[in-house]
């Protein structure tokens, strides 16, 4: 029996702090205006999306002791741009990326319980995990965590975020003027959490939302956020964007779940997905080289090469060779509010390998940074890229893609206009929304309330 | 309140048209559940149903913006309704529950054009940062209308639903014990830092800060970036902000007071200052107060607005207003009262106390509807076309921002002014220009 055919999901990524958004393109607009944000959720919406991803970074980067220029700089709040969204959409779900180690769960469920009833049940939420204490200097509970605590925290904030989502019964809002009942219980919302992170005590404020809870997203790639993710998200956003990798990543995540009792459908992976479509294939690789180009400038190279050397290197050509000299041991200095620097866990073979490609293919620094970090997951014309994206679905690589275009906020635009029809044609992406929760567009059902009965309030 | 009126005497008294804006008041609605009397939601047009929907808040909202008002204020807390400052009260017969405000204002936001938009957030168990990117992008998404009212909680109920620390409630009958004054003014002074963060983070990056040079790959100039590096007993912050500097500079901070300690703060925070008299010599009186407090901040007293709060039930006469009051009264079980003076009688008598209360040196009033839609309604299709026939109100919005509906200018950046001779000399050169 043939395996039944598999719908594609799509969400859009607002471009974000990186090199991979390109803001000395003549059509880059704003980041932080409004009508950036208003232009890029109707290219999605027009496009039958899924929905929006907003990442989120509470601190400015540094590095060598430097506010970082190079990148867009700057970000509105999540939450408020979100809210405001629902403004001008009426279908796309709102995805927003909070960290749940400078937040209280107390907080942040209001603000996610409020979301998903101003936008109609369309709300979801990435938690991310931080522990370093140079973010925390932008907070009043300062501090930070042991690295090793930061998902123990990250678990218990959402089990406490689920205990205040469950606290009020659907039905709990009565509001019948006759009888004066305005809540079923005179104490609506009962939440006694206590553990090692957290106590709370005492009453929430929102009723319960049309999604139950919002959509959980898990972005971790560790093995202790796999875990997380397979015990508890109904996505995960993970950066495993090729083939082979895409189906590594997917068989090992869905196979966790069956100890949680959970089915392979509870839980979808999503990757993040550059791409550069253009009329024919030809075209679309010369664009793709030529945006490549245009993301890792001399300038960039040289910082990316600091990631990696985690030394200064600004007297270094960024057009002659990878430097001979060998990166610093030791804890990670140069680059500050950056996750990506943990990537190089071993710095000196990456050194090895940056100066090997260099030698074996003539490459000067820049090129070899070219090379290994910017390249594009599809590219192609419409067809090409429209036939990869539902072949790698259908291969079990992911269950779709969140596409992270490169310039604001028309990015998308192309993509929208001409792969999205012919997904559409193949019968693996929607024409039409059918459902109007974010829930409804991912096939997952609304949760229990977890651990409560339903049952009437004995009076 | 008069029950009779000479509604004829009233506008004779005002015959010239309007347009002075020196003797004209300002006006804002605050925004609560069903209206401020708790039986309200039971009104025949109540529709306490859509209370945690999306359209309620915009009906109210494009209902005072149809009135030219200066601005909505959201009400919100970190726990649920109580009769009881202590905590919970268990009654089930009020509205219990509400949406966080600063989302409800951005959800209203690109769904409406002029009215300034000043949800609650509370500075007590929350952080600087947040709060602060939270308004500096309610005021990117409103396009300049955005506002904060500061408010601080001594709810031992609140401090539990954080569980960092424990806060020891009072009564408000002991407010002039020694332990509840020092409590409060420990809050307040809490308050005071929150507050500064907030508006040192909006400043964080200077209006230029954004260069997009291509020819030296830079984005940002960093020397543009401030850290701000706030530190008291209370807490720290480095900075900068992750938004930058909002259109208005600093969207508007506003702040209820109604005893020492609060007007203290509110002087030194505050654009905006609620405050609560109950009669024309009270008026005085507090003005009087919260003047030499401004003053002695260091902040000049036309930087800043002082509003009356009063609660409003707006019928034909003051008969039907007193009636209706009465029965929500007695759905309710208890004589409404409140902080603020309850106001029941017509649009016109409404007037002549605005009037009166402006004349005796206020900038602008905040009605809390008694009742929604009815009180609201009445705001905006009786009481605001009542002032314009006196000339005491805009008959058009003569600005797009908050700030500009107020009459307050956008604000030097603190880090600009200080950071380079060279603007210095300019804003030097600029104000001997204008003043010349």
């Amino acid at each position: 029996m043939s395996k039944p055919i598999k719908q594609v999901h799509l969400a859009a990524h607002f471009p974000g702090v990186n090199n991979t958004t390109v803001w000395s393109d003549p059509r880059s607009g704003s980041h932080i205006e409004f009508k950036s944000f208003v232009e890029f959720a109707a290219a999605a919406e027009r496009g039958k999306f899924d929905f929006l991803f907003l990442a989120e970074g509470l601190r400015l980067r540094e590095q060598n002791d430097k506010i970082y220029d190079l990148d867009v700089v700057g970000r509105p709040d999540t939450f408020t741009v979100l809210a405001a969204l629902a403004a001008v959409t009426e279908h796309l779900g709102l995805t927003g990326t909070i960290n749940s180690t400078f937040n209280e769960p107390y907080e942040v469920a209001r603000q996610f319980a409020s979301l998903d009833q101003l936008s109609a049940g369309r709300a979801a939420w990435n938690v991310v995990t931080s522990w370093d204490a140079f973010t925390g200097e932008n907070f009043r509970r300062g501090g930070f965590l042991a690295q090793d605590q930061r998902y123990a925290r990250a678990k218990s904030f959402l089990d406490a975020a689920r205990e205040l989502f469950d606290s009020w019964p659907a039905d709990e809002v009565v509001a019948d003027k006759d009888s004066g009942v305005f809540v079923r219980d005179g104490l609506p919302g009962p939440v006694s959490y206590h553990d090692a992170h957290f106590d709370i005590e005492g009453q929430f404020t929102v009723p319960r939302s049309p999604q139950g809870r919002p959509v959980i997203f898990q972005a971790g790639d560790s093995e202790e956020g796999r875990e997380f993710a397979a015990s508890t998200a109904d996505a995960i956003f993970s950066r495993h964007g090729t083939l082979e990798a895409g189906q590594a990543f997917f068989s090992d995540i869905k196979g966790r779940l069956a100890k949680y009792g959970r089915r392979p459908e509870d839980l979808l992976v999503l990757p993040a997905a550059t791409f550069v479509v253009a009329d024919t294939d030809a075209e679309a690789i010369e664009l793709a080289a030529e945006v490549r180009r245009q993301q890792v400038s001399g300038q960039t190279a040289i910082k990316f090469a600091e990631q990696v050397w985690n030394r200064d290197l600004s007297s270094y050509d960024p057009d002659g060779p990878v430097p001979e000299i060998d990166p610093l041991e030791g804890e990670h200095t140069i680059a500050r509010g950056r996750a990506s620097v943990r990537m190089y866990t071993d710095r000196l073979a990456t050194a090895r390998e940056w100066r090997e490609i260099g030698a074996q293919h003539k490459l000067s620094l820049r090129d070899v940074v070219v090379h290994t970090t910017a390249r594009q997951n599809f590219v192609g014309s419409p067809t090409t890229v429209a036939h990869t994206i539902n072949d790698y679905v259908q291969a079990d690589a992911s269950d779709g893609f969140i596409l992270v275009p490169h310039i604001t906020p028309s990015g998308l635009d192309h993509f929208v206009d001409t792969v999205v029809p012919i997904l559409q044609d193949l019968g693996v992406h929607r024409s039409e929304y059918t459902g109007t929760t974010l829930r409804d567009h991912l096939g997952l059902p609304v949760p229990e309330r977890e651990g409560r009965e339903d049952a009437q309030v004995a009076s | 309140m008069s029950t009779t009126h000479d509604a004829p005497e009233a506008l004779d008294a005002e015959t010239t048209p309007t347009e002075n804006p020196a003797r004209q008041l300002h006006l804002a609605v605050a925004l609560d559940g069903a209206g401020w009397h708790p039986a309200a939601w039971r009104e025949p047009t109540a529709q306490p149903e859509l209370l945690f929907t999306a359209d309620y808040w915009i009906d109210q909202a494009r209902t005072a913006e149809r009135g030219l008002l200066d601005f909505v204020t959201i009400e919100d807390s970190l726990g649920l309704q109580s009769t009881d400052p202590l905590g919970p009260d268990g009654r089930n017969d009020q509205v219990r529950g509400r949406l966080d405000a600063v989302l409800t204002a951005a959800r209203i936001a690109p769904v409406t054009s002029h009215i300034g938009l000043v949800p609650t957030a509370t500075v007590t168990h929350t952080e600087p940062f947040h709060v602060s990117k939270g308004i500096a992008t309610l005021d990117y998404v409103s396009t300049g209308r955005a506002g904060w009212r500061a408010q601080l909680s001594a709810s031992p109920a609140h401090a539990e639903h954080f569980g960092r620390r424990t806060i020891d409630g009072f009564d408000p009958a002991d407010l002039a014990s020694p332990e509840v004054l020092a409590l409060i003014d420990d809050l307040f002074d809490e308050a005071a830092d929150f507050a500064e963060v907030v508006r040192r983070l909006w400043d964080s990056w200077e209006d230029d800060a954004e260069i997009r040079d291509a020819a030296t790959g830079r984005f940002v100039d960093r020397d543009k970036l401030h850290y701000i590096d706030f530190a008291s007993r209370h807490f720290s912050v480095r900075g900068p902000s992750i938004v930058p500097r909002p259109p208005q500079g600093q969207p508007l901070v506003t702040a209820l007071a109604h005893v020492t300690s609060a007007y203290r703060f509110a002087a030194r925070s505050a654009d905006v200052i609620f405050v609560t008299p109950f009669d024309t010599t009270q008026v005085g009186s507090i003005l009087d107060e919260v003047r030499s407090e401004i003053t002695a901040a260091g902040r000049k007293t036309s930087q800043v607005r002082i509003f009356a709060d009063l609660v409003v039930f707006l019928d034909s006469d003051a008969a039907t207003a007193t009636e209706r009051k009465a029965r929500l009264d007695a759905l309710d079980g208890t004589e409404y009262r409140s902080d603020a003076l309850i106001f029941t009688g017509s649009a016109a008598e409404l007037a002549d106390l605005l009037a009166a209360w402006q004349a005796a040196g206020l900038d602008g009033f905040r009605l809390r509807p008694g009742a929604v839609p009815h009180d609201l309604d009445a705001i905006t299709d009786d009481l605001v076309p009542e002032l314009q026939r006196r000339g005491l109100f805009r008959e058009n919005y003569l600005a797009d921002t908050l700030r500009g509906h107020l009459g307050l200018p956008r604000p030097q950046n603190r880090y600009a002014a200080t950071s380079s001779t060279t603007t210095a000399a300019l804003e030097a050169t600029t104000a001997q220009g204008v003043s010349a």
